[in-house]
C-alpha cells in the first residue's frame, strides 16, 4: 500500500475513527486502526475502528499510488498524524511494517495481524433521514438525563421511538426525565420502530457527524441478530450495539394537570441556581418558592454559610415551596433550546415539568420532568 | 498484656454476685498473632510454636500457651525462647493478615454496639449498656462475642466484665485462656485486694520498688493504706490515682473509636454454601438486618459492601456506592446481589458471606431525592410497617417470602 494524504483531512478522519479505540483492548488487534486503500474501499481511503460494540468508518478521496489494506496502532496514529507539519503525508508498507512521512519527519510503526481483525458489522439499510444541528441538539438534551451507573443499563440509553415522521428521543436515570420529539424524514412514512441506544455513543455520534447537512439513520431490529443502529453524515458512518432491556414506561409519568405554573427567563433563572448553589454541598438542595411575586431561591450549607436570591416570574396557580438538586436542575435548564422557560408543578413532592417555548417550527416539543428533593424534617 | 498481669495466682472461680451494672467488657484475644498462624495451619495446634522472626537478636512476637508452659513468652529474645523449648516451632510474622483478623474480630464487636474502643490490635474497650435490651446481660453478651469470633472467625478470645474498665481488663487476664470473667460489684474489692501490686493500672517496676518498701506487696495493702501516705511515697498525682484504683474506682469511660462508621451483618453457614440462589437468599436477609438497624438509628448509607470467604478462608471485600443514600432493604440487596454476580463465583462453596453498609449519614439530616417511579419510597413505607409489625409481634414474624422456611414436604 502506498498513499499521499492531505495532512488536516487526514488527522481529522484518524482523530474520529480512532477516537472508539480503547485505550487497553481485551484483544490487541482491537487496538488497530484499519486501512484500506482502493479495491472495495472504492477510489479512496478508508478508515475503520471497532471495538465489538461501536464501529466508526471514515473516508476519504486520496490518491491512491499502490492499493492494499493494514492494520496500525490507531491511538498512536492519531498522535502522530495531530502533530505532523501541515505537509502532504506519506503512508506506505514496508514489510510488516508501515512508514509515514512528512516534511523531513518520518515514523516507522509495526503493524497488527490483519487476519485477526473482525469483520465490521455491515451498515443496516437506511430508515430515513434527520437534520444534522436538529439531531444533535436533541440527543444533547436528553442525554444529560441518562443514567451513568453501568449496575443499571437500561437507564444508560437514549430510548428512540419512530412514529412515522415524528421521532421521540428520551432518557431517565430515575430522578428526572428528558423527553423530545422532533421531526424526521422516514424512507417509509409509515414506520413504527423503538430502539435503546448506548446514550455516551449517540451522543458522541450526534455531535460529532456534522459534516453533512442532512444525516442518515438505519435502525435494524435483528429479529435473529442483535439490534444495531447506524448513523452516517457526509463521509463518515458508525454503528452501535443496541441495549437489551425494557425502558420504564414513561408516558405515564407526565403529568396531565398541574396546580401551579410559573414562566421565568432561563438564562436568568439559571445564573441565580448557579450563583445559590455555591452554599449548597453536594448532597443538599436548594430550595425555590413560588408565588404571586417572583421567585424566592436558597440554599444553605453545612457549615452554616447561606445564600438567597430573589427573580422576577409570571406565576398562576397556588404558591408553593419545593427543593431540587441544584445540579438537576441546571441540566434541565441548559437541556431547553429557548430563552424562556416554563414550571409546572402539582405540589413539592410531585415531579416538576421544564418546558421551553414552542420555538415554532411546530415539530420540536421538549420536556424535563425532575423529581425535587424530599427537605429533611 | 504486660507479663505483669500474667503473675497472678490460681484461676478465680466464679465470685459471688450478679453481672448488673457491669457493663464493661474487655475483650483480649489469647496469643493473638499465634493463634491467626494456627487458624491458617492447623497441623501446628497443641505443638508450642512462637510468631517471631527466627534467630538473630528477634524476640517473640506471641506464644502459644504450648510454648508458655516451657516459659517462652512475649518479648523473650528468640535465642533464649529456643533454648528454653527444644522442639519450638518458629513462625515469621505477616503483619497483613494480623491487620485483617483484627478488623473482622472489631467488626464482630462493633456490631454488638458502636461503644467500641480498641486498645491494640487485639483487644478493646466494649460498653454494653446500650445492648442489654437488645441481647441480654453483660454476661450472656459476652457468651455470644465469645461464640461468634469462635464459630466466624476460628480465634479464642477471653473477656473481662466488670462496672469499670480497669477492672475489667484485669478479669479478662484472669480469665485466659479462652475463658470469661465476671466480677460482679460486690465482689470487686474482693478479687482486686489478694491481687500484687504490680497489677494496677500504672505501677512499674520502680512504684513497685518504692511501695515494696513500705511494705505493700498487694492491692488490698494499698487501699488499707492512707492517702497522705501513699502520697508521701509516690506523689501526688500517683498515689491519689492508686488509692481510687485500689478501691475498685475508676471513672474512665469506653471512648469509641470510630475512623469509618459502618453497619453490618455477616452469616457463617453450618454447611458451605456453593448456589447462586442460596447466597442470594443469604444477601437479602443480611440486608434487610442492616436496613433494620439503619432505621432503628436513624441513619442512613450510601455504600454498599459485601465480603465473601470461600472455604479455604480467601476472602474477598466489593463495594458500590450509590447515587443516593438509603436505609431500605430493596436497595441493599439489588446492590448487593449486583455485586455478587460481578464476581462470578456461582458454584464456588462459601463459609461466609456479608453485607455492610458504610458512608453513614443521620437520615434527618439527609434530604431524600425522589424517584419518578417512587420505587424507593415505596419499598421504604412496606419496609417500616414491617418494623412496626416486628415492635409489637417480635422479629421475623413478616418476612420476605424468599425468606419464609417452605414446611418440609410430605
Amino acid at each position: 500500500m502506498r498513499i499521499r494524504v492531505e495532512r488536516d483531512a487526514f488527522a481529522d478522519a484518524v482523530a474520529w475513527a480512532s477516537r472508539i479505540l480503547p485505550q487497553k483492548a481485551a484483544l490487541p488487534v482491537l487496538s488497530g486502526l484499519r486501512i484500506d486503500a482502493g479495491g472495495d474501499a472504492g477510489p479512496g481511503v478508508r478508515l475503520s475502528g471497532f471495538d465489538y460494540e461501536v464501529s466508526a468508518q471514515a473516508s476519504l478521496d486520496v490518491t491512491v499510488a499502490e492499493g492494499g489494506s493494514v492494520l496500525v496502532p490507531g491511538r498512536l496514529l492519531a498522535e502522530i498524524t495531530r502533530s505532523l507539519p501541515p505537509s502532504p503525508i506519506d503512508l506506505a508498507t514496508d514489510g510488516t511494517r508501515v512508514v509515514v512521512s512528512c516534511g523531513s519527519s518520518r515514523f516507522t510503526l509495526p503493524t497488527l495481524p490483519l487476519e485477526e481483525y473482525p469483520t465490521l458489522p455491515d451498515m443496516p439499510a437506511v430508515s430515513g433521514t434527520v437534520g444534522t444541528d436538529a439531531f444533535a441538539a436533541a440527543v444533547a438534551a436528553v442525554a444529560v438525563a441518562a443514567g451513568r451507573d453501568d449496575a443499571l443499563p437500561v437507564l444508560t440509553g437514549i430510548r428512540v421511538e419512530i412514529d412515522g415522521e415524528q421521532m421521540t428521543l428520551a432518557a431517565t436515570d430515575r430522578y428526572r426525565l428528558a423527553v423530545r420529539t422532533l421531526r424526521w424524514q422516514p424512507e417509509e412514512p409509515s414506520m413504527q420502530a423503538t430502539a435503546l441506544v448506548p446514550a455516551r455513543t449517540l451522543a458522541e455520534a450526534a455531535k460529532s457527524l456534522t459534516s453533512g447537512a442532512q444525516l442518515s439513520l438505519a435502525l435494524s431490529m435483528g429479529g435473529t441478530g442483535e439490534g444495531l443502529i447506524g448513523l452516517a453524515g457526509g463521509d463518515r458512518s458508525t454503528t452501535s450495539r443496541l441495549l437489551d432491556g425494557e425502558f420504564p414506561k414513561y408516558r405515564s409519568l407526565l403529568p396531565e394537570t398541574s396546580t401551579a405554573t410559573a414562566s421565568v427567563d432561563s438564562g436568568a433563572l439559571t445564573d441565580a441556581v448557579r450563583r445559590v448553589a455555591l452554599v449548597a454541598s453536594r448532597t443538599s438542595p436548594i430550595r425555590l418558592s413560588f408565588s404571586a411575586e417572583g421567585i424566592e431561591l436558597e440554599a444553605g450549607g453545612l457549615d452554616d454559610a447561606a445564600a438567597t436570591e430573589s427573580l422576577p416570574a409570571e406565576f398562576e396557580g397556588e404558591a408553593l415551596s419545593i427543593a431540587f438538586n441544584p445540579t438537576y436542575l441546571l441540566d434541565g435548564l441548559g437541556s431547553l433550546d429557548s430563552d424562556a422557560a416554563t414550571l409546572s408543578f402539582t405540589g413539592p413532592t410531585k415531579p416538576a415539568v421544564l418546558t421551553g417555548k414552542s420555538n415554532g417550527d411546530g415539530g420540536s416539543d421538549h420536556k424535563y420532568l425532575l423529581m425535587p428533593v424530599r427537605l429533611a424534617s | 498484656m504486660s507479663r505483669r498481669q500474667l503473675e497472678r495466682g490460681a484461676r478465680p472461680a466464679d465470685l459471688p454476685g450478679d453481672d448488673s451494672g457491669c457493663t464493661i467488657l474487655h475483650a483480649d484475644m489469647d496469643a493473638f498473632y499465634a493463634s491467626v498462624e494456627l487458624r491458617r495451619n492447623p497441623d501446628l495446634k497443641g505443638k508450642p510454636v512462637v510468631v517471631g522472626h527466627p534467630g538473630g537478636r528477634a524476640v517473640v512476637l506471641a506464644a502459644t500457651y504450648e510454648a508458655r508452659a516451657f516459659g517462652v513468652h512475649s518479648a523473650m529474645p528468640m535465642a533464649q525462647a529456643m533454648r528454653r523449648c527444644a522442639g519450638l516451632v518458629v513462625v515469621p510474622p505477616d503483619h497483613s493478615a494480623y491487620g485483617e483478623a483484627s478488623r473482622e474480630v472489631m467488626a464482630v464487636f462493633r456490631d454488638v454496639t458502636p461503644e467500641v474502643e480498641p486498645l491494640a490490635l487485639d483487644e478493646a474497650f466494649i460498653d454494653v449498656s446500650g445492648a442489654i435490651r437488645r441481647l441480654g446481660s453483660p454476661r450472656e453478651i459476652a457468651t455470644q462475642i465469645r461464640d461468634r469470633i469462635a464459630a466466624e472467625q476460628r480465634l479464642p478470645c477471653s473477656i473481662g466484665v466488670a462496672s469499670t474498665k480497669f477492672v475489667a481488663k484485669l478479669a479478662s487476664s484472669h480469665a485466659k485462656p479462652d475463658g470469661l470473667l465476671v466480677v460482679p460489684k460486690e465482689s470487686v474489692l474482693a478479687f482486686l485486694h489478694p491481687l500484687p501490686i504490680g497489677a494496677l493500672w500504672g505501677v512499674g517496676d520502680k512504684t513497685e520498688e518504692l511501695l515494696g518498701r513500705i511494705g505493700m506487696r498487694t492491692i488490698g495493702d494499698i487501699a488499707a493504706t492512707p492517702l497522705s501516705t501513699l502520697v508521701h511515697t509516690v506523689g501526688k498525682a500517683a498515689g491519689t490515682h492508686l488509692h481510687a484504683l485500689a478501691n475498685g474506682q475508676d471513672p474512665r469511660r469506653v471512648v469509641p473509636d470510630e475512623p469509618d462508621r459502618s453497619i453490618g451483618a455477616e452469616e457463617t453457614f453450618a454447611r458451605d454454601i456453593a448456589d447462586r440462589e442460596g447466597i442470594l437468599r443469604e444477601l437479602l436477609r443480611l440486608s434487610e438486618r442492616c436496613a433494620e438497624r439503619l432505621r432503628a438509628s436513624g441513619q442512613v448509607g450510601r455504600t454498599v459492601a459485601i465480603k465473601v470467604r470461600f472455604s479455604d478462608f480467601r476472602t474477598i471485600n466489593r463495594s458500590r456506592t450509590l447515587a443516593q443514600h438509603t436505609d431500605v432493604a430493596r436497595m441493599i440487596y439489588e446492590t448487593a446481589g449486583q455485586l455478587y454476580d460481578a464476581l462470578h463465583i456461582d458454584g464456588s462453596p462459601l463459609r461466609l458471606v456479608g453485607v455492610r453498609v458504610e458512608g453513614l449519614a443521620r437520615s434527618a439530616e439527609m434530604p431524600e431525592q425522589l424517584t419518578l417511579a417512587g420505587d424507593a419510597e415505596e419499598w421504604r413505607a412496606a419496609e417500616q410497617a414491617v418494623d412496626r409489625v416486628s415492635e409489637r409481634f417480635g422479629h421475623g414474624v413478616v418476612r420476605p417470602a424468599t425468606l419464609v422456611k417452605r414446611p418440609p414436604s410430605e
